[in-house]
């Protein structure tokens, strides 16, 4: 790579100039776009946040304050579904990131059929969002007609209303379903990085597999993880479909997620100012994430 | 490393065990996709095969139309996007400036605003452009999600290409554009298509925009999967047939781009 405070140290004086004359344009657009893309929608999501402005009502409109978030706030439904967030969140990154950890440890042995297998296991995670929980819903955890049900009933065991009585457990194992290849896909590439003479060095230490696996590849494997659960994390803010097309939130607001709670606020009730107060706040919580990802990927990068 | 007989056993069983397991959704909706209606809701292997399902689905549904959608608005994203990255990722890669990886950097920070903290402005913006419902706004829409994306992995791409070759062009008097056009693309076609497959395959399965700014006219599969949801409905041959329809492409593309779905999803952050 050549000197970064003269790129075009190797290139002819013409060229050179030409050249960077040309970097700046070539870039431009795209930076133009998603400048555009990125701001103008924040600022008039925090401008309306603070207007008092409903699309059914065009009576009241004008500067709210902090009414919006005042409402917000003690709006009990917003903290339900703050909490809803959190739990999809945290349920989701334990499960997707411990099976994967241990299943991209297994992908690394050698076994016949491997290849196969692994393109099998990675398979849900280019299944459209609408897809798979509709499938899950009805083909699966349908009391009556699915597939759970008619096991538990040969095996004697009442079989369970998963949409009625555990609703946000269906949604957790319906987006762990489609997140847990992505944890596979991206821990797997990182366990085959692995130097193997270390772990065979470690061997004829005498560590055993369990020892290999705790000091050796779990530290291996930390910053991966660690990139896994922000990725992850971004998206599971914000798990819309799943809720859309199999309980709308329900029931009552058992499964509202703030995503939700934004989309109902805005295209259900056409209350602008409270959904914009909303999706401020999902804006400020993705931002903390994005920030230590951010900053992990800077580590990497080089120019 | 050498692995014992009882390891490599525990390793089949347990990797064949959660392909299975995980696999398995799919498999099942595939086989109830052949099932009559009636057999689709008593849960057997044991059915006689039948088209029925599929043949409903095209004469019912105007599936074609939606999948019509799906594949102008996945490929219009994805090539919008290719246009503007191409010449982007190779500014940064070849000519780096002092700004390169901060403008990087940047790009990236813009993919981590979430739709939904957007979804009332972008809402409103396009509903006064007349854009509501119309596929050349979701192209517009999914060409921008995806930017940052393509950007870093031609980026990547493009970093390790030789310099000498470009330099030796040069030399041959290739001007920018030719370099480009002539030496780079056909040097970085792999990257460049794996690029746009990872574009497309993100672009096909998007489900907040194509659900909320989409009705009927231009709304892609995702959203014509979710009008099963309503009870009336639920018709689980039928929802299975269109599904399989559906993801089967998009599925097949994924097999095929497992390595460059890792780096372009983790910004090269996990190698």
């Amino acid at each position: 790579m050549s000197a970064p405070s003269n790129p075009d140290a190797t290139l002819s004086g013409s060229e050179a100039e030409s050249t960077r004359k040309v970097g700046p344009l070539l870039v431009m657009p795209s930076v133009i776009v998603l400048l555009a893309w990125m701001i103008v929608p924040l600022v008039m999501t925090l401008w309306f946040s603070f207007q008092y402005y409903n699309l059914v009502d065009p009576t009241t409109r004008g500067f709210a304050g902090i009414d919006n978030y005042a409402y917000l706030v003690t709006d009990p439904d917003f903290w339900v579904s703050l909490e809803n967030t959190l739990i999809l969140l945290v349920a989701v990154l334990a499960i997707t990131v411990g099976l994967g950890t241990l299943l991209a440890v297994v992908f690394n042995q050698p076994f016949p059929g491997r290849n196969i297998a692994r393109v099998l296991a990675i398979s849900p995670f280019f299944v459209m969002p609408t897809v798979s929980a509709l499938i899950w819903k009805n083909l699966l955890m349908h009391p009556i007609y699915g597939v759970f049900g008619a096991l538990a009933s040969k095996m004697g065991l009442q079989p369970v209303d998963w949409f009625a009585q555990f609703p946000l457990a269906a949604i957790i194992a319906i987006v762990s379903w489609e997140w847990l290849p992505f944890a596979l896909l991206i821990l797997l590439t990182a366990v085959q990085s692995l130097d193997h003479e270390q772990r065979e060095a470690a061997r004829m230490d005498g560590a055993g597999p369990l020892a290999q696996f705790f000091f050796i590849t779990l530290p291996h494997l930390s910053r991966a993880i660690g990139v896994v659960i922000m990725i992850e994390t971004i998206f599971l803010l914000t798990v819309f479909a799943e809720i859309f097309v199999t309980t709308s939130g329900g029931p009552g607001n058992a499964t509202t997620n703030l995503a939700f709670l934004i989309y109902a606020r805005a295209l259900l009730q056409y209350d602008i100012g409270g959904a914009s107060a909303g999706g401020v706040v999902a804006i400020v919580l993705a931002n903390i994430v994005a920030f230590f990802l951010v900053r992990s990927i800077a580590r990497r990068l080089e120019v | 490393m050498r692995a014992t007989p009882l390891q490599r056993l525990l390793s089949f069983i347990f990797g064949w065990g959660a392909a299975l397991l995980l696999f398995f959704p799919i498999a099942w909706m595939v086989l109830t996709s052949f099932k009559s209606e009636r057999d689709a809701t008593s849960p057997g292997l044991f059915f006689a095969p039948s088209l029925d399902a599929y043949r409903e689905v095209f004469a019912r549904a105007d599936y074609l139309s939606f999948a019509l959608n799906s594949v102008v608005i996945s490929v219009g994203g994805t090539v919008l996007a290719l246009l503007f990255a191409i010449p982007a990722a190779y500014a940064m890669a070849f000519h780096p400036t002092r700004r390169t990886r901060g403008t990087l950097l940047w790009m990236l920070s813009t993919k981590m605003l979430p739709p939904v903290g957007v979804l009332v402005p972008i809402y409103l913006l396009f509903r006064t452009a007349g854009l509501l419902d119309t596929r050349s706004g979701l192209v517009m829409i999914y060409a921008l999600m995806n930017l940052p994306i393509v950007v870093w992995m031609l980026f990547t791409f493009y970093k390790e290409v030789p310099k000498e070759i470009l330099e030796a062009g040069r030399m041959d008097g290739a001007k920018t554009a030719g370099e480009v056009w002539f030496l780079l693309l056909p040097l970085t076609l792999p990257g460049v298509a794996s690029t746009g497959l990872l574009s497309l395959i993100l672009c096909w399965n998007e489900a907040f925009w194509s659900l909320n700014l989409t009705s009927a006219g231009a709304a892609p599969l995702t959203a014509f999967i979710a009008s099963f949801s309503s009870p009336e409905g639920l018709f689980f041959a039928k929802l299975s047939a269109a599904s399989t329809m559906a993801i089967a492409p998009i599925l097949v593309f994924g097999w095929f781009s497992q390595r460059q779905l890792v780096q372009g999803l983790t910004f090269g952050a996990v190698k």
